[in-house]
């Protein structure tokens, strides 16, 4: 089947005739059959909205401009009832990011530390690694982010908060940690300009094909503390502790991660943690093991040996999984409608329940995960076919 | 008897084994380290685990012995066991949900069973879903029960047998869509296929609670049809995909030889390409089973009542049996860790198995 | 290579399958059309409710129980004139309205508040109001809060999909005041988290609170504040659309408020047929002349009365004095006794 795709074009062949060659054999049938389920597609649209009709509603996206009467339990832009739907479902998704991208970070961590700890050597460690991914792995998510949410509500009520470190406080109502505001200028420059001292170190290191001498790590340093603090003079920025205290009912100030978002963080990292750990090891035991020998026989420490040989073979095993492992986790931040994080799905339920507009709210919620999820997954499918192309594995 | 003799040429005896790894425990002092601080916190968990479950736990009693224990509280679960296990499933008609979980579990255990692979059992995969449908509706006998009604155990395996009974049985049209030559064939896969993955399944369960039943004005579609609708979809379009990557391993001499003997497609891909290819992807197969069956519990979410919401339901009796959650939770977690335990374990064994026997 | 292969098997089974699903279709196909046929055509009525004891709850044996289920069992003799052909189906908050709207109910028993809002932009039609409800306010009594307004800067708990989410929103911007909220969906996690401290306090019907209160382990360390924060009459709901389902509705309730008024109970039904008034003779359908006016069952209310019973036994028998839970009538009196309820008249 393979073998028309794999033939080379001719030479001088015709727009049309190349369009023909892709369309392939029973063009006829082809065309006949996606017509027909097309049609079938439009009859189940219009029916739809026949539906609805006959409900008394009629398919609009008017609602996204009207006000949202509730509140948000955690945003991170600033929402407040009675701003426009849009908005509430813009500080949802944002909040599915936030959660995502942790996640993701956090997972790979434990993941790739567990992952390397189980090929550590020690038989004992790493049958305690082995029985976490099982135990992980055999059991729902659902039922461990009900057990995570469970064991924060075991946490200190905030009047008794846990203040293992100075200003750091861990309580049922979530952990409060130190920060520091800015009022009275902007940051940002300083944050480019340290960006930008990174880069050159980075560009001069390469130039130079040697490590840096002291001397020039003294002047980056130098310049990098120096520059912002003579702009936080000039401009007046003002910087001060945000110190987290209890006040009233709460701890104020500081920042914040909210119990909700940590049973979510937690739950999905220690879940596709064992997931990674298991990825990192296919990744590893892909590599045959002539590559370390021929390593070892170079003379190269078992590190190095990981380092330049192992790992990049490995990662082309680990980047596509790893990748549809991370798109997964974002998947699975919808459960935290389960547990009270409210994250986009939350938000347009409950915009589906004010509104009434069911249908339109639920194609937000798909087009939403399918602009994440496609071009990831187009992403992934490139590199593999990269890889297959380069002969590195079969596609 | 060759894949025992096998395995006896590739493991070193036990005792072998066994002392080798109890050399590596303390080969430095790194390791000794580890080795001690490991064994300290296994030690921890399994004591206070074993003070949970048993020592501080309620044996016997009512809810008053739980109140009084500080540890899981058994004459709960004891006494809850109906609705857990089967859910609001009418009383007086317990068999049927009963017969049917004796049945889906026969079927499953025949199907772990490499000399039983047959036609049959791939008819029984059909059938046994229907006939536990039947049974659990009571058409055609008996007092007829509505599917908002069935719940627990039966109801999960069910959800998830027929889910994916139904997976494949669009998932290798979409497979062999996706590999044609047939430009228009294959791009209408590709959408199917990366629409479907692209949705969270719980998004997806949305879609076939909300909007599924206005697609068909006049019809009333069943809740339980239009989740086990969604569910197929998606779970075919996980394992086209695994289909897909057991044709694509399979040598282009296959094909070549088949066409040799004058074979045509069909033939070729139904007698050569399909058994080789779904024989070489079992370990995913299974993988994607237990993912299955681990996710099921989201169909709650729009209202059935499977195991774990049955499970649910009876932890939150909470003024009869107070704080009887961790015990509930514990069960449920046990019965879905010792299915998929089993299926993981059986299915490293069997990848084990066929690379043995040279299929792999 | 005559033997039947595995794929054509296959293909069988999977016809088998599509035949299956197409059956349940088929089973419950119905024309367009009252809720009523369709009804009569499944041979049970399907009722959307949640998950609270005294309400509704399914007992050890998995058979639902409550205030609101025995609406349900009501409405179920009117049809069918047997109270077990009607299914309940747990629906969380969030997704009862969406779930009426998709035709997965015949009728909303969960509680649900009556709004305009509801009435005019969800499409939905309610009948008569079973439960006058307000929203309440629990807290912790340690916290020494006697008012709403005392809450300023504190975490409270709601219910989302909730008219008390929206109301929190509103009474918080009107005092000019601040709170946090928390926003749970499951009910029971709902009151996890005022038990375990992550809310200062829970907001929601306040019928609702005490029931969760009753259920609490210690409930004397938490009070529901007297003020109430809006109106919240817990209706039926149903589709927009449908007339005569609608009045089905209706009148079901009000034959269980205008049994009461008579002193007309699931016991004493049977004496009340020698009864020589005029309109209890109608009502019991004694004189059948009215329920074939209507084109019911004559004996509907009957039934009603002696299968499932008046509105004080079932409020009685659900969350009244003889129960763990303990409410007062209050609102939900007769309107003879100062209550609200009110049946118009059976003729």
């Amino acid at each position: 089947m393979t073998d028309a795709r794999a033939l080379p074009p001719p030479a001088a062949e015709s727009r049309l005739a190349a369009v023909r060659r892709w369309w392939g054999d029973h063009a006829l049938a082809q065309a006949v059959g996606l017509a027909a389920v097309t049609v079938v597609l439009a009859v189940l649209t219009a029916n739809v909205v026949a539906s609805m009709r006959r409900l008394g509603m009629s398919p609009n996206f008017d609602y996204l401009a009207q006000p949202a009467n509730f509140d948000i339990s955690e945003s991170l832009i600033v929402y407040r009832a009675g701003d426009p739907y849009a908005r509430a479902i813009l500080v949802g998704l944002l909040n599915t990011l936030k959660l995502a991208v942790c996640g993701c970070a956090l997972a790979t961590v434990l993941g790739v530390t567990l992952g390397l700890l189980r090929a550590a050597g020690n038989p004992l460690l790493a049958r305690l690694v082995a029985t976490y991914v099982e135990v992980v792995r055999n059991t729902p998510l659902v039922l461990q982010l009900f057990f995570w949410i469970a064991l924060t509500r075991m946490a200190p009520p905030v009047r008794q908060a846990l203040e293992p470190l100075p200003f750091a406080y861990l309580s049922v109502r979530g952990v409060y940690l130190p920060w520091i505001t800015v009022e009275g200028g902007a940051i940002w420059p300083v944050a480019a300009f340290l960006l930008l001292v990174a880069l050159l170190v980075h560009e001069i290191h390469k130039r130079l094909g040697r490590p840096l001498s002291a001397t020039e790590w003294l002047v980056a340093a130098a310049a990098a503390i120096l520059v912002p603090a003579g702009w936080v003079w000039a401009d007046g920025v003002r910087l001060s502790a945000d110190l987290p205290t209890l006040r009233g009912f709460n701890i104020v100030g500081g920042i914040s991660l909210t119990p909700e978002f940590a049973a979510m963080l937690v739950g999905l990292a220690v879940y596709y943690a064992a997931n990674i750990a298991e990825i990192v090891r296919s990744g590893l035991q892909s590599v045959t093991r002539g590559q370390w020998e021929a390593g070892r026989a170079l003379g190269l420490h078992r590190a190095r040996i990981l380092q330049l040989v192992v790992l990049p073979q490995a990662m082309r095993v680990i980047t596509p999984l790893m990748t549809s492992t991370w798109l997964d986790l974002t998947k699975d931040t919808t459960l935290g409608v389960l547990i009270g994080f409210t994250e986009v799905t939350a938000v347009i339920k409950t915009s589906a329940n004010n509104t009434g507009n069911a249908v339109e709210t639920i194609l937000v919620l798909v087009v939403v995960f399918l602009s994440i999820s496609l071009p990831v997954s187009a992403a992934i499918n490139a590199y593999n076919r990269m890889l297959a192309r380069r002969g590195v594995v079969t596609s | 008897m060759t894949i025992l003799l096998e395995d006896a040429r590739l493991a070193p005896p036990k005792a072998e084994r066994w002392r080798a790894a109890a050399a590596d425990l303390f080969s430095s002092p790194v390791n000794a380290v580890v080795t001690v601080v490991v064994a300290g916190l296994i030690a921890a968990a399994l004591w206070r685990f074993a003070r949970w479950a048993v020592v501080d736990a309620a044996w016997s009693g009512g809810a008053e012995t739980c109140r009084q224990r500080s540890g899981a509280c058994w004459p709960f679960v004891a006494s809850n066991a109906q609705l857990m296990v089967f859910g609001v499933y009418p009383q007086d008609l317990l068999w049927r949900p009963a017969v049917s979980l004796a049945l889906m579990a026969g079927v499953i255990a025949a199907s772990m069973i490499p000399r039983l692979w047959s036609a049959t059992l791939a008819l029984a995969w059909g059938l046994v879903p229907a006939a536990v449908c039947i049974l659990l509706s009571g058409t055609f006998f008996g007092r007829p029960v509505s599917t908002n009604e069935w719940g627990g155990l039966p109801l999960t395996l069910l959800v998830w047998m027929i889910a994916f009974a139904g997976a494949f049985v669009v998932a290798i049209p979409l497979a062999l869509a996706r590999r044609s030559n047939m430009g228009g064939l294959r791009t209408a896969a590709i959408i199917v296929i990366e629409l479907v993955r692209g949705v969270p399944m719980l998004v997806a369960l949305y879609v076939s609670r909300f909007i599924v039943p206005m697609t068909a004005p006049g019809l009333e579609i069943n809740l339980f049809v239009s989740v086990e609708t969604a569910l197929i979809l998606f779970v075919a379009s996980y394992l086209a995909e695994i289909v897909r990557a057991g044709l694509q391993a399979l040598p282009r001499g296959q094909t070549e030889a088949a066409n040799a003997l004058g074979l045509g497609y069909w033939r070729t891909t139904q007698l050569i390409l399909l058994p080789q290819a779904l024989r070489a992807v079992i370990p995913a197969l299974v993988n994607l089973g237990i993912g299955v069956l681990l996710s099921t519990p989201l169909v709650a979410v729009i209202g059935m009542t499977d195991f774990l919401s049955a499970v649910r339901e009876a932890a939150s009796h909470e003024q009869d049996w107070p704080g009887c959650y961790t015990t509930a939770y514990f069960v449920a977690g046990l019965v879905f860790f010792s299915i998929c335990f089993i299926a993981s374990r059986y299915s490293r064994w069997l990848e084990r198995r066929l690379r043995a026997a040279g299929h792999g | 290579m005559t033997k039947q292969t595995p794929i054509r098997r296959a293909a069988g089974v999977a016809l088998a399958i599509a035949a299956l699903a197409g059956g349940f279709g088929a089973a419950t196909s119905a024309e367009a059309g009252p809720t009523v046929d369709q009804i009569k055509q499944r041979g049970v009525i399907n009722v959307g409710v949640g998950t609270q004891a005294g309400f509704f709850a399914p007992d050890a044996n998995g058979k639902w129980q409550g205030f609101f289920i025995d609406f349900g069992r009501a409405l179920a003799v009117t049809v069918f004139n047997d109270p077990d052909k009607v299914q309940f189906t747990n629906t969380s908050p969030q997704q009862r309205l969406p779930a009426l709207q998709a035709g997965q109910f015949d009728v909303l028993l969960s509680g649900v508040t009556e709004t305009i809002l509801r009435a005019f932009k969800l499409n939905f039609n309610f009948g008569p109001v079973v439960f006058y409800d307000g929203q309440g306010i629990l807290v912790k009594k340690s916290l020494g809060v006697t008012k709403g307004s005392d809450l300023d800067g504190a975490t409270i708990g709601v219910q989302s999909g909730t008219t008390g989410e929206l109301n929190i929103a509103d009474f918080f911007k009107k005092s000019g005041k601040t709170y946090k909220p928390v926003v749970i969906e499951d009910t029971n996690a709902f009151s996890q988290a005022l038990l375990s401290g992550r809310a200062d306090a829970l907001t929601q019907d306040s019928s609702d609170l005490a029931l969760r209160r009753a259920a609490f382990p210690n409930p004397d360390d938490y009070v529901l504040l007297p003020e109430r924060l809006s109106k919240e009459p817990l209706a039926p709901a149903i589709r927009w659309g449908d007339d005569q389902w609608l009045q089905i509705v209706n009148w079901t309730v009000y034959a269980t408020i205008q049994a009461e008024e008579w002193g007309i109970t699931s016991e004493n039904v049977d004496s009340f047929l020698k009864s020589d008034d005029p309109a209890i003779k109608r009502f019991l359908g004694v004189d059948p002349s009215l329920g074939e006016a209507i084109g019911l069952d004559p004996k509907f209310a009957y039934n009603i009365v002696k299968k499932v019973g008046n509105y004080g036994e079932i409020f009685e028998r659900n969350l009244g004095k003889s129960t763990k839970i303990g409410f007062d009538r209050g609102l939900n009196r007769l309107w003879t006794q100062g209550g609200l309820l009110y049946s118009p008249p059976f003729r």
